[in-house]
């Protein structure tokens, strides 16, 4: 039985915020007597990921994810509740609990900016403790799987975006770690470079085992990543659960579109009883429910002359963003 | 590369306020009143600006700046603690700073050949011991102050209430011994006269305590290192990973 690596418990976050009013009355009014107020970001939350698990923090603006994974990483502390990564308290912030995860924040650099990556490399190598062939084998290693061994010796403020965040995560992964925390790694990448960062992530977690984190506003990185996500909306957990249901849920019919022959047999066709979305001469789009497909094609080939069919389902943004602006999802 | 060495070799020239102070104290002969000799008081510069070379500190601004663009994060989850890469950065800009100081230490004793002196081993031993101690004292007053970043955005603000007493006590001005009888009373019980002035004395071969001098510098460390270990412990549960 695959056990839990993380283990969150009724876990609450709250900020002081403090508030000024615009203008110089304002500023000298917030000077003498600041006003804050206290925000729960996060409220009452509970989940578990087991040992290997991709999951998908999915969330709009400021729902809480990325306040999650900086607390499962331990960089913030939570108000209340607990969290148990990989048997350690993570605000502790111990040693071995260091060694074993890694935090990968999109377009936060700790690569020197000066240096070619490999002094970063070797420093990473350093601070965990290892030694330097072991060293100079990962980074081939690490660096084979992201195609990046020419950039090595360049310094880092020559680098593109993408190869700066290719070694990014090079650096961040030289110890292996086992648990990986992922904050928009592909932000400003792009298309081909968050493709081959999504193909590197699923090998390294197929070869390792290592369990992913991961906040992406780019639904490919979830989709092809995720088989699990978390969707959080104002702080609370509003779905938890597999990908492919929540989709099938929220998306229960395709459309069809069918390019008849003749007119006459696209206006037989928006009678004979099936839900039109429009019609345009002899094209005409359905809505068929997913579990009525195959009847429902079979139907139509039998009976009109068709010269064409597409089925195309509906955009996965559009589709997500549903669970994004809704707090309950009944699922 | 260039711009990075010409930066370097500003920061070195950027540091001779001593020798803008020999200069005032020598044209005004202000030394006789309290009896050091011209040759003594020019040695005490020079050493005063290599002291201040070799201690100068600024983690506070690059903690500041890192913590504000979101950079302390990732060094936060490894498995050391942040403050020694600004230690390694500092020491490792010490060395680099070390030939133009030695350039600019050429040409003083170009124009003021009396001055030349070649201390003995020991003393520039303890001298190099001593500067570290200066060193790692106002590494560790700074990184105090620097920790404050987990509760104030601007901890480099408070640091300029430290530099003041740096400035005007540590001996880089003036040697503490021309400072007023009641400063002297109770200076010594700080830790600025152990910063410059201690170590520039005691490598350019004035009467100086050295035995009593070192404790001092030991005792402050000894007293600074629990409390930045306190302030770093309890400023982290603070973190609010801002910017990042």
């Amino acid at each position: 039985m695959v056990q839990n690596i993380i283990d969150v418990r009724n876990l609450s976050k709250s900020f002081d915020i403090s508030s000024k009013e615009p203008g110089l009355k304002g500023t000298i009014k917030h000077f003498f007597r600041r006003q804050t107020k206290s925000l729960k970001i996060i409220k009452d939350i509970s989940f578990e990921i087991k040992e290997g698990e991709i999951v998908g923090f999915l969330g709009a603006n400021g729902a809480g994810k990325t306040t999650i994974l900086k607390m499962l990483c331990g960089l913030i502390y939570p108000s209340e509740g607990s969290i148990l990564v990989s048997g350690y308290l993570p605000f502790r912030r111990k040693e071995n609990f260091l060694k074993n995860i890694t935090l990968i924040m999109g377009q936060k650099q700790q690569l020197i900016w000066d240096l070619p990556p490999i002094e970063s490399f070797y420093l990473n190598a350093s601070i965990y403790d290892l030694d330097k062939f072991e060293a100079k084998k990962r980074i081939k290693k690490l660096s084979e799987m992201l195609e990046i061994d020419e950039e090595l010796f360049i310094p880092v403020r020559k680098l593109s975006l993408g190869q700066r965040m290719k070694s990014e995560l090079l650096a961040a992964l030289i110890h292996e770690p086992n648990i990986l925390f992922l904050d928009e790694p592909t932000l400003g990448l792009d298309i081909n470079a968050q493709r081959n960062l999504r193909k590197f992530l699923l090998k390294y977690n197929k070869e390792t085992n290592a369990t992913i984190c991961l906040t992406s506003h780019y639904m490919k990185d979830i989709t092809s990543l995720c088989k699990r996500v978390i969707c959080v909306h104002e702080g609370e957990i509003s779905y938890d659960g597999k990908l492919d249901l929540l989709l099938k849920k929220l998306s229960p019919v395709k459309e069809i579109l069918i390019v008849c022959r003749s007119e006459e047999d696209a206006i037989k066709l928006e009678n004979y009883g099936f839900t039109v979305k429009n019609k345009t001469k002899n094209e005409i789009t359905l809505k068929i429910e997913n579990n009525s497909i195959t009847s429902s094609l079979k139907t139509i080939l039998n009976n009109f002359d068709i010269e064409d069919l597409f089925i195309n389902e509906p955009p996965i943004d559009e589709v997500i963003g549903k669970v994004l602006i809704k707090k309950d999802y009944d699922i | 590369m260039l711009e990075y060495r010409v930066e370097i070799a500003l920061w070195a020239i950027s540091g001779i306020i001593p020798f803008f102070m020999l200069n005032i104290w020598t044209n005004n002969n202000l030394n006789e009143s309290i009896n050091i000799s011209d040759v003594l008081l020019s040695r005490y510069f020079l050493c005063a600006f290599f002291v201040r070379q070799f201690s100068v500190v600024w983690v506070v601004f690059s903690f500041e700046e890192d913590s504000l663009m979101g950079k302390v994060s990732p060094y936060l989850i490894q498995p050391l603690n942040p403050f020694f890469r600004y230690f390694a950065q500092h020491l490792a800009e010490q060395i680099t700073r070390l030939p133009f100081a030695l350039i600019i230490a050429f040409f003083f004793f170009i124009f003021n050949q009396e001055s030349i002196w070649i201390p003995n081993l020991g003393i520039l031993l303890l001298s190099i011991v001593s500067t570290f101690f200066s060193f790692f004292i106002q590494f560790l007053m700074q990184s105090i102050v620097a920790c404050l970043c987990f509760w104030t955005e601007k901890a480099s603000s408070i640091e300029r209430l430290l530099f003041i007493p740096t400035l005007f006590l540590s001996g880089l001005l003036a040697p503490v011994v021309s400072f007023p009888e009641y400063v002297k009373s109770w200076i010594y019980f700080t830790p600025f006269p152990y910063l410059i002035d201690f170590p520039a004395n005691l490598l350019s071969g004035n009467e100086t305590n050295i035995s009593g001098g070192l404790s001092m510098q030991i005792l402050w460390i000894f007293l600074l290192f629990p409390l930045f270990k306190k302030i770093w412990s309890e400023g982290t549960k603070k973190y609010t990973a801002m910017g990042s």
